[in-house]
């Protein structure tokens, strides 16, 4: 794994404060930011919630999976499934059901697929994506290519979510949680077993640890909580389709861990929102001559993806940490 | 289905497995024996389709476009790895997921700048441009048994290279053990840069090979590139037999899958994939 | 500085300049008394070039009329939509709240047109849909200020069936890709072919965009119908006039098509296609002078000969240009607006058109068959056909 002490338990201070700062700022942004951007930001949030998902997986237990997005597409459906086409469904009841649905097919395509290893996992958990994917792009059924539309926000009774900012920091609430959550796993028996498989699974195994139960544990939290992003996804934009689980939102969501930096879920959260803001910069860049360099936007994400594997391989954070002065980063 | 349908559709799954098989073998070598995830194949094969397709325009014979792209694209295959690729050979996986996965964005806008977004056609040379009648209404194109050919032409070539010359030999020594062939005095970095850059021409002639058949168009190499995967992991990483009897089993899954099966038929290639990890979690031929 | 304090400081920064440069373009934007239209079509990606002839056309068409709408400014927006439906709410968002456009002309994927309507019925934004026939744009999700001036995925292919029968194939196959608009064309298809007589024997599909026809096309062989009728478009249209050709299939069995099957394709597609006949609202080889003057100014303007799709845009900034005019450049006018538009006859390239009260074109459909690279027109296959509008509350 390319970090070791940025699987930290105790972040470096360097990395609370940026952290502290950018709660500061995401509370305060509905207040004098647009009602478009702040729908951005509440993406950016959604989004982030899936890369911590996914660093659980990848970043402390170390498996490396191509095909994440397909348990963060399937909450967004089965919020789709529940709602009727006339009115808002429940959020009390849909939104621990969709979580418990991600988790459920989490922990059976988990069973199949946590018994490789290495590059065979890999392309196994793409494999069984691409079949989710395949299952709902061919059957009229279950919405087709073209998706399904999910017109009602759900009903939340205590607060409306219909209003924009209300479900910002909704949204917001939700982030804090998972972070909240995912930190006081790694400390926690499972977490530092978690760690440990990530290290050298063999020795785990050596010492009595039953890895298989523990990286399926791992499979199934992290789809589970990828169910939750999803969920609030196809809440926000009233919108699920199939590409939603595709092999590209899954490198997406890789892409977002590795360019925050791993293992800590601060880099994750804080590469969602450098990887959706980039793509936002680089989406709206003006045309110099003939050439639009917005129009090849491609280019400039993927070169700025080169660069950071090869030359920030720790990610943003691990930048931070330097700049910081930490001796070890 | 009537044994003539059957044997036709029979031709059919070969001929794809055996284009298939083209891909992937290039794709099993470079994971083999470098151990590198490489996302960016199917770029490659997009890349080879266009060099084909705008070669052919230029030259007006697919003979030349197909030597000028192989020489062309092997040269790319060296420059790619002496810049890039051969510096992560020791690192993550993930790492080299997320550097191919940004080389394929560069790709295609690459593609993108130089040809631009249309979709084109590359004639089938008039030599081959007839049919051979197989019932009273169904022919077969020729040109599609010349592919054939020539995929297992270079399914022959590859197998002597790796089995019966020493080149081959270094090469099978060099996945084994890489420390220990290198303190034998054989230089390992000019066997990776000759494998990966076998293996990136393999993709690109394939790509100017099919090009006549599948057309050119913008994110050709995407949709390839899972079928390679899967075609790679069932056969086992690193096993040019594998990959060729998996290509093959693909290629007649998905053929009688769309007929016999079209609303599973595209989930059935997974489905099986994941039967053979269940049964052979290495893959069928693994080294 | 203590490097604790230099940290504080420098991530303040960054964070501040992030905000900031979401918020800048917000404060940039000045009052200003010019049309904001913004463009909603696939710049990059296989339909790029439909996208491009779109836009062209459609400021061709403003040009041509001094460059104003209503004697207004126009103040130019674009939204690159990749053709993914899944980005389709984010990126009409992106026009409509925050650049706040008057006007969103768009797109061509009907995946993504379903995004557009959704934003464009939540904000009440006058949407112009120059190509994407997706059905429930102007039926079951109509709205008033959502207009489209391209045709119905399934108006095409309701004037083929009795084309077919009429030319004595009474039993068919059908063949296209299993999405929406392949099912809707399917729609069209299955009405006029049955209505006037014809038998489908079989109704064949695959995945969106596979184009690995030969298990297929081996099947329609063993079916042996009188002829084949399909839709698909761009490169896997040229794919598979090819395929069917080399399979043997040409001559034998006649094959026929929505005209999208030969648009744009027949220089792929070559001697292969010669033969095939087609149902389309439009066609290059349309002999009328109107068609000729656009042809050849489009060709002149941008070194491009037009299609389909050049026309729909061109028609799309007429529609606009009469709208404009009626409540004389005062867009807020809403139903002035509406009722001008709604009641606007189209002199465009492809014939005269009006709309219909779903606000889906009344047109022409012509019959064409490739001969030599070009699709010439034969007949007029339907005339003035409208789309049934089943479900739209408006009308």
């Amino acid at each position: 794994m390319s970090t070791a002490r940025a699987h930290l338990e105790v972040l470096p201070r360097s990395i609370q404060l940026v952290l502290w700062l950018g709660l500061l700022a995401l509370l305060a942004f509905p207040w004098i930011g647009s009602d478009f951007y702040a729908q951005m930001v509440s993406r950016m949030m959604i989004l982030a919630i899936f890369a911590m998902s996914l660093d659980l997986l990848q970043g402390v237990t170390g498996l490396v999976s191509l095909g994440h997005a397909a348990y963060f597409g399937l909450a967004g459906y089965l919020l789709a499934f529940m709602t009727p086409p006339g009115e808002p469904v429940s959020l009390w009841w849909t939104l621990p059901l969709a979580v418990l649905g991600s988790g459920l097919a989490a922990a059976v395509i988990g069973f199949f697929v946590v018994r490789t290893q290495g590059i065979y996992f890999i392309m196994v958990t793409m494999a069984f994506a691409q079949m989710v994917f395949y299952l709902f792009f061919d059957n009229k059924v279950l919405g087709g290519s073209d998706g399904i539309y999910i017109n009602f926000k759900p009903d939340a009774v205590l607060f409306d979510l219909e209003n924009k900012q209300v479900f910002y920091y909704f949204t917001l609430a939700c982030l804090v949680g998972v972070y909240l959550f995912l930190r006081r796993l790694l400390w926690s028996p499972l977490g530092r077993a978690l760690n440990g498989i990530r290290i050298n699974e063999h020795r785990m195994r050596a010492m009595g640890y039953a890895t298989f139960g523990y990286k399926l544990t791992a499979f199934t939290v992290a789809g589970a909580i990828a169910g939750l992003a999803g969920y609030l996804w196809g809440a926000q934009t009233g919108y699920v389709n199939p590409e939603l689980m595709g092999f590209h939102m899954s490198a997406h969501a890789i892409m977002m861990v590795i360019l925050g930096g791993m293992g800590n879920f601060a880099g994750a959260l804080v590469g969602a929102f450098c990887f959706e803001y980039l793509l936002h910069l680089f989406k709206d860049l003006p045309t110099v001559g003939s050439f639009q360099m917005g129009k090849h936007w491609q280019l400039w994400m993927g070169s700025f993806i080169v660069l950071v594997v090869v030359w920030a391989p720790r990610g943003v954070l691990g930048l931070v940490q330097r700049l910081g002065g930490d001796r070890d980063a | 289905m009537d044994l003539a349908n059957f044997l036709i559709q029979l031709l059919n799954s070969v001929q794809y497995g055996l284009l298939l098989f083209m891909l992937a073998a290039g794709l099993t070598l470079i994971f083999g024996i470098m151990g590198v995830v490489n996302l960016a194949h199917g770029s490659f094969y997009m890349l080879g389709a266009y060099l084909g397709y705008a070669f052919c325009a230029a030259w007006g014979s697919l003979t030349l476009a197909i030597a000028g792209g192989a020489a062309l694209s092997v040269l790319f295959g060296l420059l790619l790895e002496r810049l890039l690729f051969r510096h992560f050979y020791h690192r993550d996986h993930l790492d080299q997921v997320l550097l191919t996965f940004g080389l394929i964005y560069i790709f295609e806008e690459m593609r993108s700048i130089l040809w631009g977004d249309d979709v084109h056609g590359v004639p089938v040379p008039a030599a081959l441009e007839w049919s051979i009648p197989l019932t009273e209404n169904l022919s077969y194109p020729a040109y599609r048994l010349f592919m054939s050919g020539v995929c297992l032409l270079l399914a022959a070539g590859l197998y002597l290279l790796i089995s019966k010359t020493r080149l081959g030999m270094k090469i099978r020594a060099g996945a084994f053990n890489r420390d220990m062939t290198e303190s034998l005095g054989i230089n390992i970095q000019l066997i990776h840069a000759i494998v990966f850059a076998m293996g990136v021409g393999l993709a690109a002639v394939a790509g100017i090979v099919a090009a006549p058949v599948s057309s050119v168009y913008p994110n050709m190499g995407s949709q390839v590139l899972i079928m390679c995967f899967v075609v790679v992991v069932i056969g086992g990483i690193g096993s040019i037999r594998g990959a060729l009897i998996a290509a093959l089993l693909v290629g007649l899954v998905d053929t009688f899958g769309k007929v016999l099966l079209p609303q599973v038929a595209s989930m059935l290639v997974y489905v099986l994939m994941a039967l053979v990890l269940l049964w052979k979690p290495q893959g069928l031929f693994k080294q | 500085m203590t490097t604790r304090r230099l940290v504080l400081t420098r991530s303040a920064a960054v964070i501040g300049a992030a905000s900031t440069g979401l918020l800048l373009p917000e404060i940039a934007r000045a009052q200003s008394n010019k049309v904001r239209v913004g463009f909603m079509l696939p710049y990059t990606g296989t339909f790029a070039p439909l996208g491009v002839a779109i836009d062209n056309a459609f400021r061709m068409a403003l040009d041509e009329q001094g460059g104003k709408l209503g004697g207004r400014e126009i103040e130019w927006f674009k939204v690159d939509d990749e053709s993914e439906p899944s980005k389709g709410v984010e990126n009409a968002s992106r026009l409509v709240q925050r650049d706040k456009v008057d006007i969103l002309v768009g797109t061509v994927h009907s995946g993504v047109q379903m995004g557009i309507q959704k934003v464009a019925r939540d904000s009440g934004v006058l949407s112009l849909i120059p190509n994407a026939g997706v059905h429930a744009a102007t039926r079951a999700l109509c709205a008033p200020n959502v207009f489209r001036t391209s045709f119905t995925n399934s108006q095409p292919t309701r004037a083929l069936g009795k084309v077919m029968v009429d030319k004595g194939h009474k039993k068919a196959v059908w063949i296209t890709w299993k999405y929406a608009a392949g099912d809707e064309a399917f729609e069209g298809f299955k009405e006029s072919y049955t209505a006037a007589g014809g038998t489908i024997v079989k109704e064949l599909g695959l995945p969106f965009p596979n184009v690995e026809f030969q298990a297929l096309l081996t099947e329609i062989a063993a079916l042996k119908p009188d002829a084949v009728a399909c839709f698909f478009a761009g490169g896997g249209a040229a794919k598979f006039i090819k395929d069917y050709a080399a399979a043997g299939l040409k001559g034998k069995i006649p094959l026929y098509g929505s005209g999208f099957l030969t648009e744009g394709v027949l220089d792929a597609a070559g001697p292969a296609a010669d033969g095939i006949y087609t149902t389309l609202h439009y066609s290059d080889s349309l002999d009328t002078a109107r068609n000729k003057a656009f042809r050849l100014a489009y060709a002149k303007t941008f070194k491009l000969q037009p299609d389909v799709y050049a026309v729909q845009g061109y028609d799309t900034g007429l529609l606009m240009i009469q709208g404009a005019n009626a409540v004389k450049g005062d867009l807020s006018n809403k139903k002035a607006l509406y009722a001008a538009m709604e009641s606007a006859v189209v002199d465009s390239p492809r014939g005269k058109w009006s709309m219909s009260k779903q606000h889906n074109p009344v047109q022409d459909i012509y019959l064409r068959v490739v001969e030599n690279k070009e699709n010439k027109v034969v007949g007029v296959a339907a005339k003035a056909l409208a789309d049934a509008g089943t479900g739209c509350r408006m009308a």
